[in-house]
């Protein structure tokens, strides 16, 4: 395999990583709704968490997708 | 031939910083020419500065502009009372205005000005530059709050309460590299996700052009999905907007109470 196979390959594959975050963005969103109806009281102080939590399971698709542009961009 | 025209269309190109006016501006060495980017912040600040205006009125009761406009104030300084406490009010004029220049610019980088021949809109968040400055600056912010604030005592954010001495060395390392690491993920989330988004909404706009000149068929078939998929990725991209400009804001309001009251 050549490197330049090698490469888009491996930008192909970086893009599972962002499959993964999508289950954890999700988590935290369904985690949250699952509390919130049980205490819907306590819901709405709690959103600042929620949205940090939303943004570290983001953050976490979005260097998957750094991976695969600089893979497909920066890398020769 | 419709298959080489089609291919020709560069998701990428709407990033590209060029000089207006088709010229460059050097002065002893520096390129200070006026690019499209600077363009869009101008936009972006005279539209906030117009909309502020507009809501700066201090009647009694308020307008439908006045509310607008105090539904923002509110809700950063609600963000910022929550997180940090009384002491947070000194910090809603700078959070309030990096809130709200990360949406504006987020929105008018969604805008369809490219409908006006020889416009095109230009997403000023979508450069790690920018955000990069932007986070540069809270994270400045937090270092002066703290070192001001705490003196050397600031270190003591790096060790937990209750951590057993034998752990000491390594939870500080732990938590220092977590601490360094916070302007980085701050400019990367919001620069990460205006481009993601950018680029998906071109590439879907790829196909529908691309299906649209291989015939009825194919555009049946490609472009007519697309197009619907499209509209749907817009309406997301907005709420991406918002949310982005919000974890901004709320995540330096996280980090700055860490700054005030330690832990």
């Amino acid at each position: 395999m050549d490197a330049e196979a090698a490469r888009m390959l491996g930008a192909g594959l970086a893009a599972i990583g962002m499959g993964l975050a999508s289950l954890g963005v999700g988590n935290v969103f369904a985690k949250f709704l699952e509390g919130a109806l049980r205490n819907p009281g306590a819901a709405d102080s709690q959103q600042g968490r929620l949205f940090i939590g939303f943004a570290g399971a983001e953050l976490l698709g979005l260097l998957a997708f750094v991976t695969m542009i600089i893979l497909v961009f920066v890398a020769k | 031939m419709a298959a080489e025209a089609g291919s020709k269309i560069d998701p990428m190109h709407q990033f590209l910083i060029e000089p207006l006016f088709g010229q460059r501006w050097v002065v002893a060495g520096h390129d200070l020419s006026f690019t499209n980017s600077a363009l869009w912040m101008v936009i972006t600040l005279v539209s906030l500065w117009l909309f502020m205006l507009g809501g700066m009125k201090r009647q009694l009761v308020p307008g439908r502009w006045q509310a607008a406009v105090e539904g923002f104030t509110g809700f950063v300084q609600g963000m910022l009372l929550s997180n940090i406490g009384p002491e947070g009010k000194r910090f809603v004029p700078y959070v309030f205005s990096l809130f709200m220049f990360i949406l504006f610019a987020n929105i008018w980088g969604l805008t369809p000005v490219g409908v006006v021949p020889g416009w095109h809109p230009f997403t000023i968040t979508s450069h790690l530059t920018v955000t990069g400055v932007l986070a540069i600056i809270s994270f400045s912010i937090v270092l002066i709050v703290g070192f001001g604030k705490h003196g050397f005592h600031f270190f003591s954010l790096f060790v937990p309460h209750g951590t057993p001495v034998l752990m000491i060395p390594l939870i500080f390392v732990v938590e220092l590299m977590s601490f360094l690491v916070r302007p980085f993920s701050l400019g990367l989330r919001l620069f990460v996700a205006m481009t993601a988004g950018h680029i998906l909404l071109k590439v879907l706009a790829a196909f529908v052009i691309n299906g649209i000149n291989f015939g009825p068929g194919y555009s049946l078939l490609i472009s007519l999905p697309s197009f619907a998929l499209m509209l749907g990725i817009t309406l997301l991209e907005l709420l991406v907007a918002a949310i982005q400009a919000y974890v901004f804001a709320l995540l330096t309001s996280v980090y700055l109470n860490d700054a005030v009251n330690l832990h």
